[in-house]
Parts: C-alpha cells; structure tokens; sequence
C-alpha cells in the first residue's frame, strides 16, 4: 500500500492526521455547507447582509416549502424525472445490444464502428447544436419532454456501448461457444446468458447516466423554452432571476436540485465509481 | 479412412442446405441486427449533424428564412473577429489549468489512502462536489465572489483590503471561473487515482521499499507507473471537460464582462441561439473550429486505446 499506513507511523503523526482530515474535509466542503446555511437563513438576514456569517434564526421548512409553493419548482423536478428516467432505459437497452454484437461476433466493421461510438462520445456539443434543435423542431419535438429524452439517449448511447462491449468482452467466451453448439438461438443466449451476466455493468451505466443527465444544462437550454419541459437545472437558473436577491430560496431550490443525484450514488456507491473508472474497480 | 471423412461431409452439407437462410448466415446477420437500433440513433442525432453543421457554416442562415451559400465567408470573419481570440485565448487558459486537476487529484487520493476509521464516508464527502450538478457549483461560487457579500470579501475585509470583484474584472474573470470548474473536477481525477491506488500490486511496492526507494522517489518510480490507466483517464476526461466548459460560463458571467471570459462552446450558442440574434452559419463556423481541436484530441485518445486493443486480444 502506498502512502504508507498511517498505523506504522508514530503517535504524533497518527494524532494529527486524524485531526487533520476532518479540518481538511471541512474546507473541501465549505462552498456546500455555505449553501446549506444560505438555504435555512431567513430574508432578513440575506438582507442586512448576513450571507455566511451564522443565521440569526433557521428557518429550514419555510424556505424549503416556500420553493415548491412560489415557483414552478415541482414542475422542473418532475420534468426532469420524466427526462431521466426512459433515457436511462433506453440508452442502457441499446448499449446492451450494440455492446454484445461488438464484442461477442467477430466481423470487419466491429473494431471501426466501436471507435466511432467512442469518438462521438467525446465531440462538442456545440457541433451538434444547430442539426439537432432544428431536427426537434421540424419534428415538433422541440420543448417537449420526449426531444430531450431521444436526443439523450442517442448520445449516452455511445458511453454506454464502449462500457458494456468491454465489460462483455471480460466474460468467458466458452459460455457463448458451448450454448452456440448446444443449438440456441442467438437472440436467446444474449437473452438468458449474456444479460443475466451484465448486471452489474446495467447499474454502472444506469445510475452514471442518470447523474449525467439529471445535471445536463445544455441541451435543457437548446431544446426548450417554456415551462412545460424545463428540467431542474434549467429551472435553478430560471429561479436565479426570479427570485432576485432571495437568495435564501434559491440555494435552497439547488440543493434540491442536488438531492436525487447524491442520493444516487451514496445508494449505489460501488457501480458509480465502477461506471466512472471504465469498471477499472475490482471488488 | 478417407471414405468416413467424405460421408461426414456430405452429411454435413445437406444438413446446411436444409435450414433456413438465416440459420445459414446468423452469425453474419445477427451482429446488425443487435446494432440497428444503436446505430440509428446514433446516426441521427450525432454522426449526422456533424456534417450538417459542417455544411451549415458554409452559409448565411437565421435558422427560419432560406440559407445562402457564402462559401468561408463565415471563417473569413471568424479570423477577423476580436471575440474569437478572447475565446479561442480562455480556451487555452482553461486547458492548461483545467490540467492542474491532475495532480490536485493525487495529492488528495495519496493524502486519503490510509484506513483509519471512517475512511470510506470521508472518500465519498471529497467526491460530492462532482456529484452536484455545474449549475449549483456556478451558482455557489458567484455568490462566494461577491465583493458585497461573498466569502472571499469576507477574507479581504478582514486583512483590512478593499475587495477584488473576480466576476466583475476582465482580468480575473476567466481564472476565477476555471477555480470553481476545478472543484468537482478535482474530485472526479481523485476517485479515479483512488480506484487506481487500490489496484497498486503490494509486491512492488515492498520490492521498492526493499531497494531503499521511499517518500517522492517510490512515487516516481514505482507507484506512478501503475497507476498509468488512471492517469490517461483523468488526463482525458480533463481535456474533454476544459473543452467542453459551458455551463460554469453560462451562470456566472455570460461570458463577460465584455466577452472577456468568453470561450468557444459558449461564444457559439450566444452567436447561434441568443438575443444577439441567430447566426446559424456564423455559430457552425465556431463549432467547426471548435470540433477540429478537440478532433486532435479525439484521435490521439482513439489511437492510443487501438495500441491497447491491439496488445490486448
């Protein structure tokens, strides 16, 4: 192990690491635990200009009612789940399908077309922006839910493929060769072998791109304009200007927008980093 | 001998011809058919644009009326245009400091590699901030620049100084943007040196504490070289994000104060998709410019992992 083991220094040195890390770890956190007290201060305090100091009064359900009750809070939140959530599943479905077929069957194509899903995982979305908003708008998707959801899951798509075509190409290929002889359909070993197998990559990929778009601002602010589709990121912008100066309400309304993505990986701790790594985790 | 060898044959040969044409093929066809639906989306909505906007920037076009073909007129006055050095300028800028991320990542990962208790829950409270999304990490740090109000006037105030206005200054603008994208980026290059660490082989090490190597020497030598793989991931997840950088511009300044903080990707879509009026073919023509550095990037990433596949399989 490296650095050594702190056990094998001497007291002194013990003492003050433990001392140290929590110091440290407060510093690290300060920006966030300087949104948090914003979020329960009172109007009072933010006005006489008592951003950081301590508040003089908490004021932690009203703030956080006064979010969901004066603006369109709830409707963002809601948008964004209904944004998340089917581009999770779709993104996940095609890159189970295209990541076995890249790395279970050996043709020509398969090495070119794996480096493309790769590359355009890594291109600007700037490049992508004019096409694609004027798509959703010819189509009549633009400001919709479902614009947003196809265009996502067409993206993840890459990501997702180059993560689960490695982590199949990990399994022992034996298994695919003694079910091919044996008879079964290839569609059935994916069904009944493969997938089964590639479970623990589904909840990598899963909660990795749900963090992922449930964070997207870009695309909230190219594809849509009115409330109906709005996701939270874009509302915390929007309630920026609304609530000008309450700025109370508005970390409170962010750290909200916070919750179901940190909750996401406190959950599910060990597929978020595996997925983050590219599965370079064991165990 | 040789007259069993060919009556297997021929068994074999009317058992083929006796499915069917898929049966025959499905180890050709099956593959495509897995693919289709991936492909299709990732045809539409990302290969396919890239040439579209390719084309877009070769015309005079407010995304409504007819577009008019203008040949490079569009790159002709990219080169002329003040604005394009300020952001292609900030764009270095965040790269090579975006970069810091690296190392600021391994100090930290090396600092919390030990196993006291509790260590797991400290690991995860350093990662938060790259959980949280850009949006309320911009917005945190506005208010912490705030000269009125914020933190950072706290600080000095208190050393009896009359405070910088980060956001408001054409001259710290960019640096103080870049400070706050590090944040989560930082966390991210640790979990990623984290991982790495854990996967560090106990032999070597000992071998090098063997040899006498110890402290920055074992570092170097030993230790860095594993952790390679981690390296090259936060390396490329780093360059990716620097280029990438829009939502930190977009809450706190817009890309002012004068368009002084100003980058490709947002100078793009304020072109293309603000009250500034909508420059399609102006907006493609940054884009463009934007996708061929980050192409460079792209390819020498592609082709490192083809030396890995290569060696791998």
């Amino acid at each position: 192990m490296f650095p050594r083991p702190i056990e094998k220094s001497s007291v002194g040195v013990r003492t003050a690491y433990k001392i140290f890390l929590p110091i440290a770890l407060f510093i690290w956190l300060l920006p966030l635990l300087a949104i948090f007290m914003t979020s329960v201060r009172s109007a009072a305090d933010i006005n006489s200009g008592n951003v950081f100091g301590w508040p003089s009064s908490f004021q932690i359900i009203d703030n956080y009612t006064a979010v969901f009750t004066q603006s369109d809070a709830f409707t963002y939140f809601l948008n964004s789940i209904k944004i998340t959530l089917p581009t999770v599943a779709i993104s996940v479905a095609l890159a189970c399908l295209a990541g076995y077929a890249l790395a279970i069957y050996r043709f020509k194509a398969a090495l070119p077309l794996f480096f493309i899903f790769i590359a355009g995982n890594f291109v600007p979305f700037q490049i992508l922006m004019v096409p694609v908003r004027q798509l959703s708008v010819e189509t009549g998707l633009y400001n919709t839910v479902t614009g947003l959801v196809l265009f996502h899951a067409a993206f993840q798509t890459g990501f997702c493929t180059l993560f689960m075509r490695n982590f199949i190409r990990a399994l022992p290929m034996e298994l695919i060769e003694s079910a091919r002889i044996d008879g079964v359909g290839e569609f059935r070993i994916f069904w009944h072998l493969v997938l089964p197998l590639v479970r623990p990559a589904i909840a990598a990929l899963s909660v990795l791109v749900f963090t992922f778009i449930w964070n997207d601002f870009f695309w909230a602010t190219v594809l849509t304009n009115g409330e109906a589709s709005k996701p939270i990121t874009a509302g915390v912008r929007a309630l920026n200007g609304q609530f000008v100066s309450q700025w109370h309400l508005v970390s409170a309304a962010s750290l909200l927008a916070a919750v179901p993505p940190v909750l996401m990986f406190f959950l599910m701790q060990k597929h978020f980093i595996a997925g983050l790594t590219l599965g370079a985790t064991k165990g | 001998m040789s007259s069993v060898e060919s009556l297997d044959d021929a068994s074999v040969v009317t058992a083929v011809d006796n499915r069917s044409w898929y049966k025959k093929n499905r180890l050709a066809i099956a593959p495509w058919l897995f693919l289709t639906p991936a492909i299709l989306f990732f045809l539409v909505y990302v290969i396919l644009p890239i040439f579209q906007s390719i084309w877009i920037s070769f015309h005079d076009w407010d995304g409504l009326g007819e577009a008019t073909w203008v040949g490079l007129a569009n790159y002709v006055e990219l080169l002329d245009d003040d604005r394009f050095y300020t952001s292609l300028w900030n764009n270095l800028l965040w790269l090579f400091l975006f970069l810091l991320a690296v190392p600021a990542g391994l100090f930290i990962a090396l600092f919390l590699n030990q196993t006291v208790f509790g260590m797991r829950l400290y690991k995860s409270l350093f990662f938060f901030p790259f959980v949280i999304s850009q949006v309320v990490v911009g917005l945190i740090f506005t208010w912490f620049y705030n000269p009125n109000f914020g933190i950072i006037a706290e600080i000095w105030n208190w050393f009896g100084a009359s405070p910088p206005s980060i956001l408001g200054d054409e001259r710290y603008v960019t640096y103080g943007i870049i400070v706050a994208g590090l944040w989560p980026q930082i966390a991210y290059c640790m979990i990623l040196y984290l991982t790495g660490l854990n996967n560090v082989s106990p032999d070597q090490v000992e071998a090098g504490r063997l040899d006498g190597a110890k402290g920055l020497k074992m570092l170097w030598y030993v230790i860095l070289p594993q952790l390679w793989p981690a390296t090259f991931l936060a390396i490329v997840v780093t360059v990716i994000g620097a280029l990438r950088s829009f939502d930190m511009i977009a809450i706190m300044t817009q890309g002012g104060p004068y368009g002084s903080s100003n980058v490709l990707s947002y100078f793009m879509y304020e072109q293309a998709l603000s009250e500034y009026g909508f420059r399609m073919g102006y907006g493609s023509a940054i884009a463009v410019v934007l996708f061929l550095i980050m192409l460079v990037f792209i390819s020498y990433f592609l082709w490192s992992m083809y030396q890995e596949e290569k060696g791998g399989h």
